[in-house]
């Protein structure tokens, strides 16, 4: 088609048929992108300016320009700062619990020792966890580690803790630790398959070589398998990291944030701001942090994939 | 030392390990098995037992029965398969798009839908509730539904536009000289062969739908809107810790997950580790 032929017979001038080849691709595309104008670009938009505001969303007064004025607000809150530093804490702790126990039960589960037929039923075993969505989970474990829960009577009735009834959930020392363990049973199978697949794509003859050379079952984990391992490895701690910090439920259906805030996170600061003080707008700029956050961690992960590709 | 020596220890060493590993990962759901058989007053028995004289399925029979608690259930399977065939419907065409299309603005609008997909939840929950209720749409089905397929569509769209990227173009091209139109290629010809891709983006879809709380939480009101995982919350609240029904809910809640896992496992695995979200 070229652009000099203007006129045509055809109810279509070349012209025309041009645009529609052009935008048909935009047209298959059509209703994901106004999908996410109106649910996730329309959204973000709003949430900056309402950060930038007071009195939004459900107020008496009415709504006023302060600029940075929630930010100063937060970041001069001893509360927020401990939501933040709590969600480093539950987020860093449990990428590394996760890896750890995906690491080590794909290593189990690929072992010569275990046949194909163990190897099958306990990879299910080992999934299980997954199976459970986070609320399931937080109410499971509210049963296993109330005072008089399962867990405090086999500490007890081993000998372990003699102290009395454990508060696990319900002291300030202990919340945020208990919390990190759930989080960390719920989410470690996600590793373990990512693991289980990648393990099968190292090449035997590297371990054998290495054999050969003498290297014990340490070194050959070391220097071959993390290493083999490192994009996958790269990849699950990154995204993990980023969803843990957008942790809501386990955290809010266990604790809620308590006992006095000791387990309290940005996303649970961020909704009883919201919907139990009804201070939107300070709750707008404490989504718009977790968001920066996303976002630059987000710019890593995609380096780390160009890397991976290129 | 023999050669068998260490390697008899590190076989004990292993299987002991998977034994452990076992225990962990079960003991906690094997006890809420357990619980969901007792009585509400055997649950915290002294000393505790697996199973004891209370034994029945007295706590499925309340959850079954009880109409609100069923409301939930039903909520959830349908909220949960209209997003899965709304997200196939409009991740597959998305998916087309990028396949099979050179345009100008593909680099800008593929970055952006990775990009949608790392936006926190938590971030989108407070104007979400003034623009849903702007757009009449709180308290409804629609509300839950067009929030989750933002969660579930930039998934489906980047695993369709790699699933049809493996498909070779000359099959799309036979069609065309055979007279075939766009439509035909794409439904006769592309998704047919697609289905192992399109089964796996739509047991994540389904899984992602079916679990999720905050906005199922912050966009309804009503218990005759809610979800299971919701309501699961509510029965906290009402029934003043009546465990064995939380724990028959929970089963009866994560069967749908289970029996999609072990029906389409391997799917389910290779979906994933292809880059998936857990809610």
């Amino acid at each position: 088609m070229s652009d000099s032929v203007v006129v045509s017979p055809s109810p279509l001038s070349p012209r025309g048929m041009r645009w529609r080849t052009r935008l048909t691709p935009y047209v298959f595309l059509l209703p994901a992108l106004l999908l996410f104008a109106a649910l996730s670009v329309v959204p973000i938009v709003t949430v900056i300016y309402y950060s930038t505001m007071d009195n939004v969303v459900i107020t008496r007064d009415a709504p006023s320009f302060i600029g940075l004025g929630n930010y100063v607000e937060l970041l001069t809150s001893s509360v927020f700062l401990q939501a933040t530093m709590n969600t480093v804490i539950l987020a860093s702790v449990s990428v590394v619990g996760h890896f750890i126990l995906g690491l080590g039960f794909a290593m189990l589960l690929d072992s010569p020792f275990v046949g194909p037929m163990a190897k099958a039923v306990f990879r299910v075993i080992y999934i299980l966890p997954w199976v459970f969505t986070a609320s399931i989970i937080a109410i499971l474990w509210r049963l296993l580690l109330s005072p008089n829960g399962v867990v405090n009577y086999a500490l007890s009735a081993t000998g372990i803790a003699s102290g009395g009834p454990i508060e696990w959930l319900g002291s300030t020392e202990l919340a945020l630790p208990s919390v990190v363990f759930i989080n960390i049973w719920a989410g470690y199978p996600f590793y373990m398959v990512s693991f289980l697949a990648g393990l099968q794509g190292i090449p035997a003859s590297l371990y054998e070589a290495a054999k050969i050379d003498g290297a014990n079952a340490l070194q050959l984990t070391w220097h071959i398998t993390l290493p083999q391992l490192r994009p996958i490895i790269i990849s699950l701690a990154i995204l993990d990291f980023i969803w843990t910090t957008h942790q809501f439920t386990l955290v809010w259906m266990t604790t809620a944030g308590g006992p006095i805030r000791a387990s309290e996170v940005l996303s649970t600061f961020t909704y009883k701001a919201a919907f139990s003080s009804n201070e939107f707008a300070l709750a707008s700029a404490a989504a718009v942090v977790i968001l920066v956050m996303s976002v630059i961690i987000g710019v890593f992960y995609v380096r780390s994939q160009q890397q991976a590709s290129a | 030392m023999t050669a068998s020596g260490p390697r008899t220890l590190t076989r004990v060493l292993v299987l002991a390990g998977v034994v452990l590993g076992a225990l962990f990962a079960a003991l906690p759901v094997v006890w809420m098995l357990a619980a969901s058989f007792k009585s509400n007053t055997e649950i915290f028995a002294y000393p505790p037992r697996l199973i004891d004289e209370s034994f029945s399925l007295q706590a499925y029979w309340a959850v079954l029965t009880d109409p609100g608690q069923r409301r939930f259930f039903f909520n959830s399977y349908l909220v949960s398969g209209v997003v899965t065939l709304l997200t196939l419907l409009v991740g597959i065409l998305g998916g087309y798009s990028f396949s099979r299309f050179r345009f100008r603005l593909k680099g800008a609008l593929s970055l952006f839908i990775v990009g949608v997909q790392a936006v926190p939840p938590i971030t989108l929950m407070i104007p979400y509730f003034g623009l849903i209720v702007w757009l009449r749409l709180y308290n409804t089905y629609w509300a839950l539904v067009l929030t989750y397929m933002v969660f579930t569509l930039p998934y489906a769209i980047i695993f369709m536009t790699g699933y049809f990227n493996t498909l070779p173009r000359d099959l799309d091209e036979a069609v065309v000289i055979d007279g075939g139109s766009r439509a035909v290629v794409l439904w006769r010809i592309l998704v047919p062969i697609s289905l192992p891709g399109i089964v796996s983006v739509g047991v994540y879809t389904f899984m992602l739908a079916w679990n999720e709380f905050l906005f199922a939480l912050t966009l309804t009101r009503t218990s005759d809107m809610r979800t299971v995982p919701v309501g699961i919350e509510l029965l906290m609240g009402q029934h003043s810790f009546e465990w064995n029904e939380m724990m028959a809910m929970s089963i009866l809640g994560s069967l749908p997950v289970l029996v999609l896992f072990l029906a389409f496992q391997r799917y389910f695995i290779s979906g994933m580790s292809a880059g998936s979200v857990k809610g």
